[in-house]
């Protein structure tokens, strides 16, 4: 097994457990933390098949890699816009979780 | 590089799986917050080890240290009631079945398509390697960055730009209760911040040659101004300063972009005996202002004590009417 495909079976561990957390949880802060271990399994399977041409041309890819430099970025201005419609969110209505989400047992 | 396996990355790996699997299950959510940061830390560990320390410096400034400021920021003003969620918040009930099997097909096909990539496969390090003389820069991630795909990183400050006027459209929060000043928060400060300022001009300067450059540049400062923030809160609202520091990235690079395209060339695409200069000028301007957007992102609209009796006034009427809600 090499390093491309172990970090690249990784990823895609990340990308399905996070993408399960953003759709299945009820509350947003939860919800907003799987995106972000969706994206981070994204970007572990982008570095992952970018480290495959170091045989070929002595270093990896490097397009991939400045592609993950904006990704993480965007990641976190998403995330923080995210979080502060949730504080907005949770101030106006007194429930962090969304509405549709909302039944009895909702805090 | 060593492209062999070792058990170093085994245990990595099944410690990243994991740390990201108790990130997201946690009923506790600061313990998932908490474990999201060493999850990030640990991320960039993974990085080097693929080869990426561009990426590594940034992941570690922002995955790990900015993203989880700005989380546990959220929990302390959501409360106690607020970051309180189910006793087992991803436990399986037949509607979450539907979305395990659906997340699960789609890590069976990824798979899939994975074995069935090739284990080499030149990618595009060849043509980018080959046009780095012309490219003013010889870190090809810089190079890829602000010169052959100058667009995009264009565009990303667009999106970050976007992002801070969101928040400011947000109606202002109550600051949170401010704890009495910690002597020696302000010492760390005094002696971090202007290193954190030289570091990032050394990165800034760096990036053209080595691992650094304008984001990682940003992503420290910004962690100097989160720590002078907590140390003495600031205010950042959407003064006009402010405004203009937030928008010189972005102005900065499409004049050049525009200016490339009316003499020649083409949009963004610099020439060949300008264009060191020009990446530093565009990444100079830019650092400044994903730095200072950074900072605004996590100091949010925090309500001047002024403006605090005003709004309360205003919510009264809401408050009391809580039926008007759908």
């Amino acid at each position: 097994m090499s390093l491309a495909l172990l970090y690249g079976l990784a990823g895609i561990a990340l990308v399905a457990m996070g993408l399960y957390a953003a759709l299945a949880a009820r509350h947003v802060l939860r919800r907003l933390l799987g995106l972000n271990v969706l994206g981070s399994g994204v970007f572990m399977m982008l570095v992952a098949l970018a480290s495959r041409t170091t045989d070929i041309a002595t270093r990896p890819d490097p397009v991939p890699h400045a592609m993950v430099l904006t990704g993480i970025v965007v990641a976190v201005s998403a995330t923080a816009l995210g979080l502060a419609l949730l504080r907005r969110m949770h101030a106006h209505d007194g429930s962090p979780w969304l509405p549709e989400d909302r039944d009895d047992d909702s805090p | 590089m060593a492209a062999e396996v070792q058990v170093f990355d085994a245990v990595l790996v099944v410690l990243l799986l994991w740390l990201g699997w108790r990130a997201l299950a946690s009923a506790d959510l600061f313990k998932a917050v908490v474990q999201f940061i060493v999850f990030g830390l640990l991320l960039s560990l993974a990085w080097v080890r693929l080869g990426a320390p561009d990426v590594a410096l940034a992941e570690a400034a922002i995955g790990a240290g900015l993203a989880g400021a700005l989380l546990l920021d959220t929990l302390a003003r959501l409360g106690r009631s607020g970051a309180a969620d189910e006793a087992r918040p991803l436990g399986l009930t037949p509607a979450r079945t539907g979305i395990a099997l659906a997340a699960l097909g789609l890590a069976a096909l990824l798979v899939a398509a994975a074995l069935t990539l090739p284990e080499r496969w030149p990618g595009l390090a060849e043509p980018a390697l080959q046009q780095l003389p012309a490219s003013g820069v010889s870190n090809p991630v810089t190079a890829t960055l602000l010169n052959y795909r100058a667009w995009d990183t264009l565009l990303e400050i667009g999106v970050l730009m976007l992002a801070v006027l969101g928040v400011w459209i947000l109606e202002a929060e109550p600051a949170l209760p401010r704890l009495a000043p910690d002597p020696m928060l302000g010492l760390l400060l005094r002696v971090l911040l202007p290193l954190t300022v030289i570091v990032a001009g050394y990165l800034l300067w760096v990036g053209a040659h080595a691992p650094g450059g304008a984001f990682q540049g940003a992503a420290l400062l910004a962690a100097g101004g989160v720590l002078w923030h907590l140390a003495r809160p600031l205010s950042l609202g959407p003064s006009l300063v402010l405004r203009a520091i937030v928008v010189l990235g972005f102005a900065v690079f499409l004049a050049v972009g525009v200016a490339t395209a009316v003499l020649g060339g083409g949009l963004l695409s610099f020439p060949r005996e300008h264009a060191g200069a020009i990446i530093l000028v565009i990444e100079a301007a830019a650092m400044l202002s994903i730095a200072l957007i950074m900072v605004a992102l996590f100091v949010g609209r925090v309500r001047a004590p002024s403006e605090t009796g005003a709004a309360e006034a205003e919510a009264a009427p809401a408050a009391s009417n809580p039926g008007a809600a759908p």
